[in-house]
């Protein structure tokens, strides 16, 4: 196992999700949340559970990313900040 | 109240990682998990149902129960969108716009006026959003039907590498989905009715939970796959590996049929008129 990768890995979810908490603008979080699914794909296939990672990566990275523009293009802007 | 808020969640999370501490380590042969009952599979899988991909044969074989309620959960899921998003009443349309292909010109029908009938001339598009782009709309063309056949391999290989009903139905999914983006959300529930949709979500499980039910009737317990051999002329070994393979067929249509129908219903806040 390299440690190193794990690392890495590890501190970009952490930052990803953080990013998708507090970032203001919907479309950027959910474009964070999607890089935050990749992100854990990246650590299930390093961890080595090849399965969960091939789902977080057709599931969590690609279709429910989707699924979220989708519902952010149906909301309006209310404030101005 | 905020500050409270992070007090509560810092605490929170510092018991968490101190807690964890207690956790065996990484891949621990000692560790309860790989102690109990995963030596039994790691030494069966293969034997018992001639699949190397042990992780399929347990999904799909000795915890075929958790996988068919899975499913069932993914049915409800596209159900409760549905029930939510979805307007059936339909409304007269307050402006529509057209494009006049020969001309390249848009044209804007207010409320009331006389709609042209879909034809070669006319193209309704979207009011919101206005995709018109030769680039975006034959890539996606061509890159379709490769998504699609990749789908197929994931479901049909899930015996021998990663992959399998789930992933393989989310892909085809996202491959309409595509098709969806490319184009409008029109064209694509032309080609993919809702009715379709919600046929094919009752048709996975149904297949499903009928391969159990079949097992049942050949006199053996519910998805004991192994039952079925002298339906399909094989051994009991593989036909368990049969068995889960005909599961695995029903995950993927129910899985598929539902990513699509969750898209139709919340790109076009239930209307499926006018959507991303």
């Amino acid at each position: 196992m390299f440690w190193q990768i794990d690392l890495l890995i590890s501190t970009l979810v952490i930052i990803c999700g953080i990013g998708a908490l507090t970032v203001k603008d919907l479309l950027g979080a959910g474009i964070l949340f999607g890089a935050y699914s990749f992100m854990m794909c990246l650590l299930w296939a390093v961890m080595g559970a090849v399965d969960v990672a091939f789902t977080e990566a057709s599931v969590g990275a690609g279709v429910s990313t989707v699924f979220f523009i989708a519902a952010v293009f149906r909301t309006s802007r209310e404030t101005k900040d | 109240m905020k500050s409270i808020a992070l007090t509560v969640v810092l605490i929170l999370g510092c018991l968490l990682v101190y807690v964890a501490q207690e956790f065996p380590g990484f891949g621990d042969p000692g560790a309860p998990a790989n102690v109990h009952v995963s030596p039994f599979y790691i030494e069966n899988a293969m034997r018992d149902t001639a699949v190397p991909n042990m992780v399929t044969a347990i999904l799909a074989d000795y915890r075929g129960f958790d996988t068919l309620f899975e499913t069932s959960v993914i049915f409800t899921a596209g159900l409760a969108c549905f029930f939510l998003l979805r307007v059936i009443r339909r409304r007269a349309p307050e402006s529509r716009l057209y494009r006049h292909i020969p001309t390249d010109l848009t044209i804007r029908i207010e409320k009331g006026g006389r709609l042209p009938a879909s034809s070669a001339e006319f193209q309704r598009i979207d009011s919101v959003w206005v995709p018109y782009d030769l680039i975006i709309h034959m890539t996606g063309r061509l890159i379709v039907p490769f998504i699609q056949l990749f789908a197929l391999y994931v479901i049909a290989h899930g015996h021998y590498s990663p992959g399998g009903g789930f992933q393989g139905g989310v892909i085809l999914g996202a491959a309409v989905i595509l098709f969806a983006l490319c184009n409008n959300l029109r064209m694509t529930v032309r080609r993919f009715s809702e009715r379709t949709n919600a046929l094919l979500c009752s048709l996975g499980v149904i297949i499903y939970a009928g391969t159990g039910v079949m097992c049942m009737l050949l006199g053996s317990n519910f998805l004991d796959y192994g039952a079925l051999a002298g339906l399909l002329g094989v051994d009991r070994i593989m036909a368990r590996s049969h068995g889960i393979m005909m599961v695995e067929i029903g995950v993927a249509i129910a899985v598929n049929a539902v990513m699509v129908w969750i898209y139709y219903n919340l790109s076009s806040v239930g209307r499926q008129d006018e959507g991303l």
